[in-house]
């Protein structure tokens, strides 16, 4: 049965290999066949794994680092937490690659781009079924060297390659944390094994399992884009279109979800651990997402929105609830991934990011349009769409472990209902405002988007059985609340959100304009001027006085101390000119007076 | 089969001598033929190594010139890999500069063999006696290699790079009159030098000889400024193996010879030796993020990466020191292939200022990609090669000096920020109209790149096979460092073989 596990790895990493060594002799009808037939099989076998493998299997393929006592092998494992993973990466994936077909048909780069797609998911895969940390870590790095390569794929456009770059950097940052933690943990336990972490994490002092739950968190907050570290993901929508949908808002930018499930006995054996895993989740929720309601380039206001929901995934897991958490991470593939594809779509149509060029697409684009207000109702946590029953779950085990958490949960609820509307009236209602022609999709585009559509809505009818399904894991738990006070909450936020996409009717269909003064519109608009402090507090100091020392320090003073005492050899030199005579029997007769004088200073010193 | 190895690039040097320099493509095509036969010698010695033998083998000795000194070579497990190391970049190096180099091409061969038997001297060396002369020997071709196929500031780069070795290697020289001295067989044979008892105080004087020696050699921060002018101006092929060999000398010089004879020594120096290692990899990073030119850039990169190398060694952990060694492979390949990269856009543009390279992605994306890969080889993504040593190397660090690890690990970072920012400014953003037409790797170039980048994949995703050979070694001597051997009874029990 484990077998099954390499079905699910490979097929991507072949189809990478493939397109990188071959893609020059396959035609594109082929690729366009090849790559997204590989994520498929991927899919397939994952679905058949998750019915044929009864709880655990794990498939040793080789042994990778083992020195001294450290042993890491490369080895597959399938539990509840790495099966739901599985099925929604490969899932997401596949319906991705076919709306790739259409999206990037046109596009010169097209065999580079699906090789780096099919790169891409098996990297995530990989990170999906380690066993261990190293090999956690193998396929986190992956991911990120795809979201690298994707976010700059247009390479010749300054920004994208800034932004590329800017995604590494970043993310190394959060990777030393990472490997902190991994040495740390190494250091006390001698394994790296999640199950073995997570099965002695009670016998580790609570202050070490602090240092190494938020060493490994700071890794998280960089793959998963959070305060501190959340500035590389809006830079990230350089990238094609559907590869923000898949990594920057589906798969990847989850992982760090993923993580702090997968160690949760690590970070509940540390209670601080836990409270700065919610602290930050919810702050980074609310802050970007205000950051998202004044943003005009259509894919910023969604990447603002992940990085605010992911936070509402971090606050679950951190209030205790790891299946809530879960859960939003599932419901919230389909429906971002949705949000992004639709916007594709219409970007794909216009030709522009601006939602202030765009308006009264509603008729031209039906599909997209239904679609969207799908996705957007799902994360607005309207009753009976995916986001509701996620987010609400949240929300409720949140009000049991701290009323500010639930507070600022609920406020955050309101503001992402108001920017999703905002976003929808000003780009399908209204007048068109500088576009001409617009045409919907192309069907290799809407079909997986109508299929993100249907599981917006019914992926978040199951919550329970998904409880149930994550519960072998021994770890998940859920608090209890009477039904009333349960109601009660719901009513609230989804008061609170009915509310916001009234008022974003209101101000941006009815009144027909936003507000576009004052200070706090524009400190919004300019991100808190985060970049700009980071900018200020880190890249220019490190770029500026590294020129400094070198100018100064390297080659004024370590180079010109050598230089110097060059120039005094040479100055010695003419003074020992004399010696130089020209003759070799001169040298000869010195060389041995030489010999001579150091073997009697060593024979007396030894003497 | 030592001896023929490490002296047949020789003997093929003394035969072109009386070929005429006009017969080119023979003079190419025997200096490869010869160097890839030394290859596949040390294949042979790789793969009939006795792993689980921590002494010398293969061993093979001749009387000499007297004085005790004889003529002895072998290797153990450390030695191995860099005679592996050695015997492939060597005709890779070579193979590139087929069309590089377009003067003096025989005299060029001849350089390039001489320094192949130096190289290999060097590491197989038995004896501290014929260690020095191999260190010394291999100055030579690569001093006229430097100054004769160098750029526009070669002299300059030639008497800084000879006068600062020298000048390290002369205090060591008289530290060897002082051993030879002092032991009692006056053979210098090192493992007869383990075991000597050598007063504290001339520990330290020797130490500090030696350590200059090989610190220069690494180069370990503030002795690096030699570095920069001599990559820089040096033709691709000296580069890569000044890169890629001879400056893991310094470090080999270290684990072979500084750090067991004079351990006590070590131990009182060792934790200037950790500042100078972490200060040298953010130093490095940091002044390699700030060059224009791209082979000064990586020149500063390998400093910051020797760092690690060093850092790893003088960890007094076995898995640091594990993981030094392989970072000294990793090295080698990685950056051996960077400028072996960079050659190729030079011999394309005639450039390596950054300010006038960018968007060379576009007429060149098969050489973009095997940048990308190096690049990604370099910062240590796991899956490659250069993940596995630092890796070990901070986790057996963080074992025994937390505070060491960590701000070492700061170059994880820093590394990816200098060379990212290289391959974006030679490969992303618009390409210059006059590149637009140059012609992407040839089949000979890419040859030359596949090895490495299959030894690149080979070594991340399974170390084991490579890490088998020198384990024992290793763990040998590291505890004849820790002095946790006597290592008089081992050897005198014919440990040999």
């Amino acid at each position: 049965m484990s077998l099954l596990l390499s079905g699910v790895l490979f097929p991507p990493a072949l189809g990478a290999l493939i397109l990188i060594l071959l893609g020059r002799l396959l035609s594109k009808r082929s690729v366009s066949w090849l790559s997204p037939a590989a994520v498929g099989i991927s899919f397939l076998t994952s679905l058949l794994s998750f019915f044929l493998i009864k709880g655990k299997a794990s498939l040793y393929l080789f042994p990778w680092l083992s020195v001294g006592g450290l042993q890491v092998d490369f080895s597959l494992l399938w539990d509840p937490l790495s099966s739901i993973m599985a099925l929604t990466v490969s899932g997401v994936s596949f319906l991705i690659h076919i709306y790739s077909v259409g999206y990037m048909g046109e596009d010169p780069g097209y065999r580079r781009y699906f090789a780096y797609l099919n790169l891409f998911t098996f990297s995530m895969l990989l990170l999906v079924l380690a066993p261990n940390l190293p090999m956690m870590f193998v396929g986190w790095e992956g991911v990120g060297l795809c979201s690298y390569l994707l976010i700059g794929f247009w390479f010749e456009k300054e920004t994208a390659a800034n932004a590329g770059k800017k995604a590494f950097i970043v993310n190394r940052v959060g990777d030393f944390g990472f490997l902190l933690g991994i040495f740390l943990l190494f250091t006390l336990l001698g394994n790296l094994n999640f199950d073995y972490i997570n099965y002695h994490a009670n016998s580790l002092a609570p202050s070490a399992a602090t240092a190494a739950a938020l060493l490994l968190f700071l890794g998280a907050t960089g793959k998963s884009a959070q305060i501190p570290l959340y500035i590389w993901l809006p830079d990230a929508m350089e990238g094609p279109t559907p590869v923000s949908a898949l990594i920057h808002a589906a798969t990847m930018v989850t992982a760090g979800v993923y993580m702090v499930s997968r160690l949760f006995p690590l970070y509940a054996r540390s209670g601080l651990a836990l409270n700065v895993v919610a602290w930050v989740g919810i702050i980074t929720a609310a802050f970007a997402a205000t950051i998202a309601l004044v943003q005009n380039d259509i894919k910023r206001v969604l990447a603002y929105s992940t990085i605010s929901q992911i936070g509402y995934m971090f606050a679950g897991v951190g209030v205790g609830a790891v299946s809530a958490g879960m859960f939003h991470l599932f419901t919230h593939a389909f429906f971002k991934s949705l949000l992004f594809l639709a916007a594709g779509s219409v970007i794909h149509a216009l030709g522009t990011q601006d939602m202030r060029e765009m308006g009264g697409l509603r008729k031209k684009m039906p599909i997209t349009f239904w679609v969207f207000t799908i996705a957007a109702l799902a994360i607005s946590g309207i009753p009976g769409f995916a986001g509701f029953f996620s987010k609400d779950q949240i929300l409720a085990q949140a009000y049991i472990r701290s009323k500010a958490i639930w507070a600022i949960g609920v406020v955050t609820a309101g503001l992402t209902a108001f920017y999703m509307f905002r976003l929808i009236f000003m780009t399908f209602f209204g007048e068109p405002r500088g576009w001409k022609n617009a045409h919907e999709s192309p069907p290799v585009m809407t079909g997986p988007m109508l299929v993100l559509a249907f599981f917006s809505v019914v992926s978040g009818w199951f919550f329970s059985s998904f409880h149930g399904w994550l519960k072998p894991l021994g770890y998940i738990h859920l608090e209890e609340l009477p039904e009333s006070k349960e109601a009660l909450l719901m009513g609230a936020s989804v008061g609170l959100a009915l509310l916001a996409i009234g008022l974003a009717w209101w101000i941006y269909l009815k009144r027909g304009k936003g507000f576009h003064t004052g200070f706090i519109h524009k400190l919004l608009l300019n991100k808190y001027y985060v970049d700009e402090i980071y900018n200020a507090a880190f890249v220019i100091p490190y770029r500026e006085g590294s020129r400094l020392i070198s100018r100064y320090f390297d080659i004024g003073i370590i180079d010109g101390t050598v230089e110097g005492s060059g120039r005094l050899t040479l100055q010695g030199g003419r003074l020992m000119s004399f010696f130089q005579s020209g003759f070799l029997k001169d040298y000869a007769l010195w060389m041995a007076a030489g010999v001579v004088l150091a073997l009697f200073v060593m024979l007396g010193r030894a003497l | 089969m030592i001896s023929v190895m490490v002296f047949l690039p020789a003997a093929g040097a003394v035969f072109l001598l009386f070929v005429s320099g006009k017969r080119t493509g023979f003079i190419k095509g025997f200096s490869l033929g010869i160097s890839s036969g030394v290859f596949l010698l040390a294949v042979w010695l790789f793969v009939n190594f006795n792993p689980y033998y921590p002494l010398p083998q293969f061993v093979e000795r001749a009387r000499w010139i007297g004085f005790g000194l004889n003529y002895h070579v072998g290797t153990d497990g450390i030695s191995l890999v860099l005679v592996a190391l050695t015997a492939l970049l060597s005709p890779l190096a070579l193979a590139s500069s087929f069309r590089y180099i377009k003067e003096r091409e025989k005299e060029f061969y001849i350089m390039l063999l001489l320094l192949e038997t130096g190289m290999l001297g060097v590491f197989v060396a038995q004896n501290l006696f014929l260690f020095y002369i191999f260190w010394e020997a291999m100055l030579i071709p690569m001093y006229f290699i430097i100054g004769i196929w160098g750029g526009e500031r070669k002299l300059y780069a030639t008497v800084k790079f000879v006068l600062y070795t020298m000048a390290g290697s002369l205090l060591m020289l008289v530290g060897i009159f002082y051993l030879w001295k002092l032991s009692p067989d006056h053979s210098l044979y090192f493992y007869r030098l383990y075991s000597l008892e050598i007063p504290h105080q001339a520990q330290i004087l020797l130490f500090l000889a030696f350590a200059l020696a090989f610190a220069i050699k690494v180069p370990l921060f503030p002795f690096h400024t030699w570095l920069p002018d001599a990559h820089t101006e040096a033709p691709t092929a000296g580069s890569v193996l000044l890169a890629g060999i001879l400056l893991k000398m310094g470090g080999y010089g270290f684990l072979r010879l500084a750090m067991p004879l004079f351990p006590e020594a070590f131990r009182l120096f060792l934790p200037y030796l950790l500042v100078l290692s972490i200060v040298s990899i953010i130093y490095g990073a940091a002044m390699a993020f700030v060059q224009e030119d791209a082979k000064r850039l990586i020149a500063y990169s390998s400093v910051s990466h020797l760092g690690v190398v060093m850092l790893g060694i003088f960890a007094l952990s076995f898995r640091a020191y594990m993981g030094g060694i392989y970072q000294m492979l990793n090295h080698g390949l990685s950056t051996g292939a960077l400028f072996l990269l960079i050659g190729m856009v030079y011999e394309r543009t005639h450039t390596r200022d950054m300010k006038n390279l960018g968007g060379l992605a576009r007429p060149l994306p098969v050489l973009a990609a095997f940048l990308m890969v190096t690049v990604l080889s370099s910062v240590g993504l796991p899956g490659l090669n250069g993940f596995v040593g630092e890796f070990l190397v901070f986790l057996g660090t963080f074992e025994t000096n937390r505070v060491a690890a960590a701000l070492a690990a700061l170059g994880i970072i820093l590394a990816a920020v200098y060379l990212l920012w290289m391959y974006q400014r030679v490969m992303q953003g618009r390409a210059r109209e006059k590149f637009l037409s140059l012609p992407d790797m040839s089949l000979r170039e890419i040859l030359i790149m596949v090895p490495l980048v299959v030894l690149f994949f080979w070594m991340g995703l399974y170390p084991g096979f490579f890490m088998k050979k020198f384990e024992r070694s290793a763990r040998f001597m590291m505890e004849i460092t820790q002095q946790k051997y006597k290592i008089i009874s081992l050897v005198n029990q014919g440990g040999e073989r």
